[in-house]
């Protein structure tokens, strides 16, 4: 955490995933007002002291909303980011150690999987298992964590034709003592960056769907909030102003996050982070690095 | 008896024998140079003795560590081995250590897995195996990572690692190719060395007769996957039997002339 504190981008991403966290805690046993509780007298409040964020049409309280909604942000991003952790890791990895045959078609079988759109996966998986943040985590988990493996897979290749691993080979180190304390931690920046990508992603697909009005109304959800207000947005524009941030700055935070990350796992990028130009070393990378590009899947526009 | 014993071993890799039915014996504490150009084999000996193989290459014949078969075993069987009886130092000391790990905590990776070394045991072992390897300031370098030491310093790290649990043989691929020529006569003088004091037996590849035959007692000269000459090193280098040995030894007094009369 420190490494991470150290470089800029890392900052900014440790504290606007702070922010989400705190917010996501602090909803859960205190709200300014109760998220659904509506208020007739209260109709389309402005910002003030009373609703900071304003209220909706139904005189509900926005910045109660929107607090509320973090918890839905956070819990789906977790869990995508986990199962498609575990689902990335395990497959890339097993997919590269193993015998060319099985190690080749368990990637024929990640190449048919990530062919399936993940937003498409998504809308069956809600129309298959109801809509809640499991199936959205689990339909966006999957997906991405499909194209994870993918990229896992190649990392681990690389990794594998290195010297130190035939080095700690010949120290007398196991097959799966090597995939943990030497092919694990060398792909770890990789890794981490693409679940940091794969955590924003999630955040923009749960806003999709539930702006779509596929996630159940009991729910918090900022994109609910976003769908329910955007049919005003010609009368009150202002009461859209505040959850639309509340998404970018979660995409963002969990970006920077990453990022920073990164640079502090590699002990090579470490104190680097000063020199480089902070804000767009995120993007640049991005497009730099060939293995991130086709991550997306065109899911979150 | 002799420790290491290697019989009619063969490589193939896609049809091609890189080994070519290969037979040679290491005596416990003996010390043997495999000398040839690229390609002709050597490395692909060594790794086929460690089982390190690459798992397109088919290998058959028979190697024998101290009476007990080598091949054929899985990857526990050779796992149990390799790093505790026998050790490699490879060729690239830029590549070959791992660049997130602390220097330290490779050291002494072999102890913690042979010989079952608590975390902070391991550490201390660490720090006197870099002093062991004349390491200056052992303690900053075993927290430091490879990319933080020279080229000549990592060799040392990882000469230091393979001695760790003090094998009975050392394999050393080409230890001191990728390195500068200075740093070259001091890591040789620090593997003979500590080669003797430890009673290691040592299997030393390289293309360099001249090098070799400062540290070892007996030569095979390989060529295409064969054995074109082998015997003591110092009849070896005064008559040699076959053109290839001339050729090898010319070579090495054709660039190693030319730097002494600069020096005179």
């Amino acid at each position: 955490m420190r490494h991470v504190w150290r470089s800029w981008p890392g900052r900014l991403g440790i504290v606007l995933v702070g922010v989400l966290l705190a917010s996501a805690v602090v909803s859960l046993v205190w709200t300014p007002y109760d998220a659904k509780r509506v208020d007739p007298t209260q109709r389309w409040r402005p910002i003030s002291w009373s609703h900071p964020f304003g209220t909706d049409g139904a005189g509900k309280d926005l910045l109660s909303q929107v607090l509320a909604g973090a918890r839905t942000t956070l819990a789906v991003a977790l869990l995508t980011v986990l199962l498609a952790a575990v689902i990335g890791l395990t497959l890339g990895i097993l997919s590269a150690i193993s015998p060319r045959l099985v190690g080749e078609s368990i990637a024929h079988l990640i190449d048919v999987l990530i062919a399936l759109p993940t937003l498409i996966l998504a809308l069956v998986f809600v129309a298959a298992l109801g809509g809640s943040v499991w199936t959205v985590s689990l339909a966006i988990g999957v997906g991405s964590g499909v194209v994870l493996a993918r990229v896992v897979r190649a990392e681990v290749s690389r990794v594998l034709t290195q010297d130190y691993i035939l080095t700690a080979a010949s120290s007398g180190s196991s097959t799966w003592r090597t995939v943990w304390r030497h092919i694990v931690p060398n792909i770890a920046p990789t890794v981490i960056v693409q679940l940091s990508l794969i955590a924003a992603l999630a955040v923009l697909a749960e806003a999709a769907l539930s702006y779509l009005g596929l996630t159940p109304v009991s729910t918090p959800s900022w994109g609910r909030m976003l769908g329910t207000l955007q049919e005003t947005i010609t009368v009150h524009p202002g009461a859209l102003v505040f959850p639309g941030l509340a998404v970018v700055a979660a995409t963002l935070g969990f970006n920077l996050l990453g990022d920073g990350v990164r640079e502090a796992v590699d002990p090579r990028l470490r104190g680097r982070a000063a020199t480089a130009s902070p804000v767009f070393s995120s993007v640049v990378d991005q497009i730099e690095d060939p293995a991130v590009v086709p991550v997306t899947g065109g899911a979150g526009e | 008896m002799s420790l290491l014993s290697v019989e009619d071993l063969t490589v193939e890799i896609g049809g091609r024998r890189v080994v070519d039915g290969v037979s040679f014996d290491v005596a416990e504490r003996g010390r043997l140079g495999v000398i040839g150009e690229s390609g002709s084999g050597k490395t692909m000996t060594a790794l086929a003795i460690v089982g390190l193989a690459p798992d397109a290459a088919t290998v058959s014949g028979r190697v024998r560590l101290d009476g007990s078969d080598l091949l054929g075993r899985d990857d526990r069987g050779y796992a149990v081995l390799r790093g505790s009886r026998i050790a490699v130092v490879f060729q690239d000391p830029r590549t070959a250590l791992n660049p997130v790990m602390r220097v330290g905590r490779q050291i002494s990776e072999p102890l913690r897995l042979h010989r079952g070394l608590r975390r902070r045991d391991a550490a201390a072992a660490a720090v006197d195996l870099c002093d062991r390897v004349e390491l200056p300031d052992p303690e900053r370098i075993a927290r430091a990572y490879p990319h933080q030491l020279s080229g000549g310093q990592r060799q040392r790290v990882g000469i230091a690692m393979a001695l760790a649990c003090r094998p009975e043989l050392l394999i050393a691929d080409e230890p001191t190719t990728a390195l500068d020529v200075t740093v070259q006569a001091e890591v040789m003088a620090l593997l003979s060395q500590l080669v003797v004091e430890d009673g290691t037996a040592l299997l030393f590849i390289s293309h360099d007769l001249a090098l070799v035959s400062g540290v070892v007692d007996d030569v095979l000269v390989m060529r295409d996957g064969g054995i074109v000459e082998r015997g003591p090193v110092a009849a070896v280098t005064a008559d040699p039997g076959h053109t290839y040995t001339r050729q090898l030894l010319d070579a090495a007094r054709r660039t190693s002339l030319p730097a002494e009369e600069e020096v005179g």
